[in-house]
């Protein structure tokens, strides 16, 4: 490489290492100007006082964890029958599971909002709506992730094994192949919690109290606590993307997402 | 199976709701194409859509050419390793750090009050002095590339490890300049990926909802903003044609997908 190339590759990088960290140093440099005059945490305490905070904070939490969950339960069973005993359903699953891609997700809201909220179905206001939406958010990454997992298993050995030991279908799924994928689990789950944290349209539009409305509301109406909120979500995001680095050393991880 | 009834109720059946809406008259729910002939005579919507195509066209390429010039850098570029490990880290982050608190970032940084702004002002060059505004397209195509470079980042890194060093060296060999390797060698090679990603780009951009509404409060006319003016109530003041324009967005996006699957068979020819 020539030495020019190299000056280059310099210049490249540190204009994207600018891009990258002068919003977050300009957000944090914010949101220690809340007392007039001298830096301070004043902003983060009445962040973490405020319980509007804690209260959307928490549900987000709480809707996360939810998720998780719920994707766990449709989505390894599915892969691992397609996997085992319906190959030919393959690309039709991975199709469906593709969806939200084309689906703008304000598109799938409004969908989701028209259809529930009239008669027959009329779940709106049930939180069953709100986690059903954000399972189907964040399918593609869940999905992928758990069949990456059950990719890099030997899944019919496993399932062989266990059944001539007289496991039952349950037990081979969650005592067998449940902890032989668990670190692509867990890639896909924190993935899904850091979509779900972020997620403004659904909770937004379903009216339920989640993090991101309650922050949009806050840009409104104060000028440093949303600063020092904008830095734990920043934290938040960075602690799931290293959580999801640090399991899954060694095997294939890019992953992308993202609620824009 | 749990998953297929799970995807028909809650993604197939709420959006061919969507897409059965939009040829159905409001009242009489027969047959129609009014609602897109009205969609198309409605200068206000069709200057929404293209609005955000302009926009996502405008962040996809500026974004592509900057996270390309950007991976090539860090793997190809001479510098030292542990740059490509924390570059990779740096793009997973940004580009899942989207929605209302990047917005806030931005408005920290280069909204009148926001630090940029200030450190401009102190040597003596205020932008809002030469017509810039976070407010506008400019200001949003500004904050989008924030999400867009890291992604084009993540996607068309393996593509480039995909370029053998072989084949620069036997250009070299052959007495190439460097212009004609990239322009009969790495490029033809390359210029599927990139465009396939692109594209990936431009649809990323293009359903875009939050991070336009938290930063300009929805003041900018975009279909994802009008989209969800017509979900807070039927502002368009016509059922019909607020799902004939969220119909149209889909449409946009499988175009954009099946272009996408079409470069990426393309790229996978090189790529082993």
């Amino acid at each position: 490489m020539k030495r020019s190339g190299v000056i280059w590759s310099w210049f490249w990088m540190i204009l994207g290492i600018l891009y990258f960290f002068l919003p977050l140093v300009a957000t944090f440099l914010f949101s220690l100007h809340a007392k007039r005059g001298v830096l301070s945490f004043l902003a983060y305490q009445q962040l973490f006082t405020d319980n509007d905070f804690i209260k959307g904070f928490s549900f987000s939490v709480l809707w996360g964890v939810l998720t998780i969950i719920v994707g766990i339960l449709i989505f390894v069973p599915t892969a691992y029958w397609v996997r085992l005993r319906v190959p030919q359903f393959r690309t039709a699953v991975e199709f469906v599971t593709l969806l939200p891609f084309v689906i703008p997700a304000i598109v799938f809201v409004f969908g989701l909002v028209r259809t529930f909220s009239h008669p027959p179905i009329l779940i709106v206001n049930s939180p069953v709506l709100l986690i059903a939406g954000y399972t189907v958010l964040s399918m593609p990454y869940m999905y992928r992730a758990v069949d990456t997992g059950l990719r890099s298993i030997d899944v019919r050995t496993l399932t062989e094994a266990a059944q001539s030991l007289g496991a039952s279908w349950g037990t081979i799924l969650f005592r067998v192949i449940l902890p032989n994928i668990r670190v692509a689990i867990l890639s896909g789950a924190f993935l899904s919690f850091a979509i779900v944290m972020g997620e403004y349209i659904l909770a937004q539009y379903l009216a339920k109290p989640a993090f991101a409305p309650f922050l949009a509301y806050l840009i409104q109406q104060k000028a440093y606590e949303p600063a020092a909120a904008t830095v734990v979500s920043f934290a938040l995001t960075w602690a799931c993307m290293g959580i999801i680095q640090f399991v899954g050393r060694g095997g294939p991880q890019v992953q992308i997402a993202g609620g824009h | 199976m749990p998953f297929f009834l799970f995807a028909f109720m809650f993604l197939i059946y709420p959006s061919s709701t969507i897409a059965i809406r939009s040829f159905q008259d409001t009242k009489t729910k027969l047959f129609t194409l009014d609602n897109f002939v009205h969609l198309l005579q409605n200068p206000n919507l069709i200057n929404a859509y293209w609005i955000s195509i302009k926009i996502s066209l405008f962040t996809s390429l500026g974004g592509g050419i900057f996270g390309f010039f950007l991976a090539y850098s860090a793997i190809r570029g001479g510098l030292p390793p542990f740059m490509r490990t924390s570059l990779m880290t740096f793009c997973g982050v940004a580009s899942n750090f989207a929605g209302v608190p990047l917005a806030f970032a931005f408005i920290a940084l280069l909204s009148p009050s926001g630090v940029l702004t200030g450190w401009l002002r102190a040597i003596g060059y205020n932008p809002y002095f030469h017509g810039f505004q976070l407010y506008t397209f400019w200001g949003l195509s500004i904050v989008y590339m924030y999400f867009q470079f890291p992604l084009m980042v993540l996607v068309i890194v393996p593509a480039i490890d995909g370029l053998r060093r072989e084949w620069l060296e036997a250009a070299e060999n052959l007495g190439a300049s460097s212009f004609q390797y990239w322009r009969f060698v790495a490029l033809p090679v390359l210029l599927p990926s990139i465009l396939g990603t692109m594209i990936l780009l431009f649809g990323n951009s293009f359903g875009a909802f939050a991070t336009a509404q938290a930063l300009t409060g929805g003041q900018i006319n975009l279909v994802t903003i009008m989209v969800g003016d017509q979900l807070r109530g039927d502002v368009l003041g016509d059922a019909g044609l607020g799902y004939a324009l969220a119909l149209g967005m889909v449409v946009v996006m499988a175009v954009a997908i099946c272009l996408y699957t079409v470069l990426q068979r393309q790229s996978e020819r090189w790529l082993r």
